[in-house]
């Protein structure tokens, strides 16, 4: 099964403008699934609901129809801050500091399982 | 390194592209279209096998359908949900289905006339899609990837169902089986053409291999199912609607007859038998849950009202200090 659309002669790849705008109709929330107890929560998708219970339940049903988790986490999509990528890859100074690892200090081999 | 230096540098990795990278205007573009595609076709493949959930032959079967079609209402929300990071609202994408601007999987424009449908749909559809969305999960974009990762995971259920469906009907009555292979006379040859046009005929899939879009071409895919299906056929014994269809042993795969391309064309200009149906229904569907999403809307609001309300009261009285 192809998803990449079949043009039709003279039909154009761009993607179109709508009279819908986009940020529209309800909330957009992540959600993080904890998959069995004595793991975190991990990030595992998101969906649009009107409120934080509606939410709950959509992620439930959406997101843990096979046993997925033991507990479900939303919050709103909003509310979530990130540094943008380059800032995290330009501090470089932590890659430069080896003498954070401990594979770095040689410990003598009669010494043992250190 | 500039941005399209570290793009490249990334794909080229066999790493992912995330949604904050930077990402050619084409690529963004390409994937917004190929990712909608895909969901629309996940919600609009609700409705032919909708169409036999009242009709199932027992309780057992009825659930299973049930548990399947709303598996696809998941799938494509994870593929919304994938379109959205690219910067494009769910809404928006919904509407250009409604208008008739974005297509869906053609497949979906053929009817489901019996109950064996849905053994064939699961058993051939499902297992064409399968082999695309298996090869998607190694696409160059993190989260198409790892929806095809959750996706592929709950298609094997609808492959394996909708076979099982067919056994059962080849084991039963002489009328049962005749049911089974007029299913896969009628079904065949669509699920071939859920592939696409031939690779000399494809327009965008030099630059989406290049991309890392897409890993494989629809010839050699399309080659990968018949190889795996034809058994699966012969196992049932059913016969293929397919007289040109024999193993070659040089080429280690089966040879099979051409493809009426007419009436791919057809279909996806708007004109098979659903087409017009599949989005009337979609539209309806839509504008008759418009009391639902506003009463939804309307509890939410008063919810989070009540909620200031007894925070502020809450304040006041200097409880939480």
């Amino acid at each position: 099964m192809t998803y990449d659309v079949p043009l039709l002669p003279g039909e154009s790849p761009d993607i179109e403008q709508t009279t819908a705008t986009a940020g529209e109709g309800w909330p957009l929330w992540e959600v993080f699934v904890r998959a069995r107890r004595g793991i975190s929560h991990v990030h595992i998708g998101s969906l649009h609901a009107p409120d934080p219970e509606s939410a709950l339940q959509n992620a439930r049903d959406v997101y843990t129809r096979r046993g997925e988790g033991v507990s479900l986490w939303v919050v709103p999509s909003s509310e979530i801050h990130a540094f943008e990528p380059e800032d995290l890859v330009d501090y470089v100074e932590a890659n430069e500091k080896v003498y954070r690892h401990a594979t770095t200090y040689d410990i003598p081999d009669e010494v043992g399982h250190m | 390194m500039t941005p399209e230096e570290h793009f490249e540098a990334i794909v080229a990795a066999e790493d992912k592209i995330e949604p904050t990278d930077w990402m050619p205007e084409a690529y963004r573009g390409t994937l917004i279209r190929q990712i909608a595609q895909h969901a629309h076709s996940e919600v609009i493949g609700m409705q032919p096998e909708g169409n036999w959930i009242s009709r199932a032959p027992t309780l057992h079967r009825k659930a299973i359908l049930m548990a399947k079609v709303q598996d696809e209402a998941g799938h494509g929300l994870y593929l919304y949900s994938a379109a959205e990071t690219l910067g494009v609202g769910r809404d928006e994408l919904q509407e250009l289905l409604h208008q008739g601007k974005h297509k869906y999987s053609s497949i979906f424009n053929y009817p489901t006339l019996s109950w064996a449908d849905i053994g064939a749909i699961g058993w051939l559809v499902d297992g064409a899609a399968i082999t695309n969305q298996v090869m998607l999960t190694r696409c160059s974009y993190g989260p198409y990837s790892r929806g095809m990762v959750r996706i592929c995971k709950e298609e094997s259920f609808h492959q394996r169902q909708g076979y099982e469906i067919l056994i059962r009907l080849c084991q039963g009555s002489p009328e049962q089986k005749a049911m089974a292979q007029d299913a896969l006379d009628r079904w065949w040859w669509p699920s071939l053409m859920m592939f696409g046009p031939h690779d000399t005929d494809s327009t965008h899939t030099e630059q989406s291999m290049q991309w890392k879009i897409k890993r494989v071409s629809n010839d050699d895919l399309r080659q990968q199912f018949v190889d795996m299906t034809v058994p699966q056929a012969d196992y049932l014994g059913l016969t293929m609607p397919d007289p040109a269809l024999k193993w070659n042993e040089e080429r280690g795969h089966y040879d099979f007859g051409e493809i009426d391309w007419d009436e791919f064309w057809t279909v996806v200009k708007g004109n098979g038998p659903m087409n017009r149906d599949r989005i009337e229904h979609k539209v309806r569907a839509w504008d008759q849950g418009e009391w639902v999403r506003e009463a939804a809307a309307t509890h939410a609001a008063k919810t989070s009202a009540a909620a200031a309300t007894r925070l502020t009261g809450a304040a006041a009285a200097g409880v939480g200090k």
